[in-house]
């Protein structure tokens, strides 16, 4: 095991050989693009390799695609070993769930009940799957493009715009 | 000579006895300590902290902090309402005995704040679950604000008659 740096085509290099079917990478991004089938499997391989060693789960960020079918999430890992850096994306539909890495990373169970929170992606094999930060009845994802605001929650009014005050 | 003539002494100079209504002494206790009820939202909370601390010393006028609703007599609604916290908020009031006075401290409480249009989950304003006394507005209001907007809630205490006809 040497301990240099990795750049994404490196990195790339090394997970296609197992799962070159299931992972795609355009020449000039800065990240993987994952299939979200056998991601658990993809993720432990870039922990335990030892050329890779991917330690440290950074963030989980959630992203809309616009279309209102795809919703993505974007994985950020540190390896606090030979300290490369990769992103990796997975791009799901409403009905598909990804599975949890939170016995992986520790740092994934909250991130992953944020991304179901805000942005309505399910997970599987999660030890405690439910909202983070709303409340357990709310309506909606809110950070999805067209979620619309609730009139009303719980009896209690949500003005939308100034006419309220006038 | 003069002085001696119209002076309140001078009919009293025999015993301690001062003549006044009892609304006056009660209004002049209870505005006189205003125990605040110690919880904080958001950033208000630490201009409520400082207006605690010893620079500018709410002990002076009577206010400690309680950590208890049931000891309290003033809420201060220090930052942002949510709608999570709204309901905690109006069973937090429900729990205060009476008499109680709630200050809506910043702009976030009074009116919604910075998130009046494009929060979804914020109250846009904390007077449409609890009722309100006195606002105090600022983003967030200095330690000096919410002190006037303490001695407003005394002079409006003041005014105030528990034992008259409510008019």
């Amino acid at each position: 095991m040497d301990n240099t740096k990795l750049d994404i085509n490196q990195i790339f290099e090394i997970i296609k050989v197992d799962f070159s079917e299931l992972i795609d990478f355009t020449e000039g991004d800065n990240f993987i693009l994952v299939s979200h089938t056998k991601w658990y499997e993809i993720a432990k391989f870039i922990k335990n390799d030892s050329r890779l060693l991917f330690d440290y789960l950074m963030c989980i960020t959630s992203y809309d695609k616009e279309d209102k079918i795809t919703y993505g999430l974007a994985f950020n890992f540190k390896s606090t070993i030979n300290h490369s850096y990769l992103e990796i994306r997975i791009e799901v539909c409403d009905e598909d769930s990804v599975p949890s890495v939170t016995d992986l990373w520790g740092s994934a169970n909250w991130h992953e009940r944020g991304a179901f929170d805000m942005m309505g992606i399910k997970f599987e094999n999660h030890p405690n799957f439910k909202r983070i930060l709303l409340p357990d009845d709310w309506p909606g994802y809110p950070l999805r493009k067209d979620f619309e605001t609730p009139e009303y929650y719980r009896g209690m009014l949500v003005p939308k715009d100034k006419t309220y005050w006038e | 000579m003069k002085f001696k003539e119209i002076s309140a002494l001078n009919k009293f100079n025999k015993d301690n006895i001062v003549v006044e209504k009892l609304d006056t002494l009660i209004n002049w206790s209870r505005s006189n300590s205003q125990w605040y009820f110690q919880f904080g939202l958001a950033c208000c909370a630490i201009e409520m902290m400082a207006a605690a601390g010893p620079r500018h010393d709410l002990d002076r006028f009577g206010a400690i902090p309680r950590a208890s609703p049931r000891q309290s007599d003033v809420m201060i609604v220090a930052g942002t309402v949510t709608l999570k916290m709204a309901e905690r908020v109006k069973r937090l009031y429900e729990q205060m005995s009476d008499p109680k006075y709630v200050i809506s401290m910043g702009s976030c409480s009074n009116s919604g704040g910075p998130y009046w249009q494009h929060g979804y989950h914020v109250l846009k304003g904390v007077d449409l679950v609890v009722p309100v006394d006195i606002y105090v507005p600022g983003c967030p209001p200095r330690p000096e604000a919410l002190i006037q907007g303490l001695l407003e809630l005394q002079n409006k205490i003041r005014t105030e008659s528990t034992l008259g006809k409510v008019e």
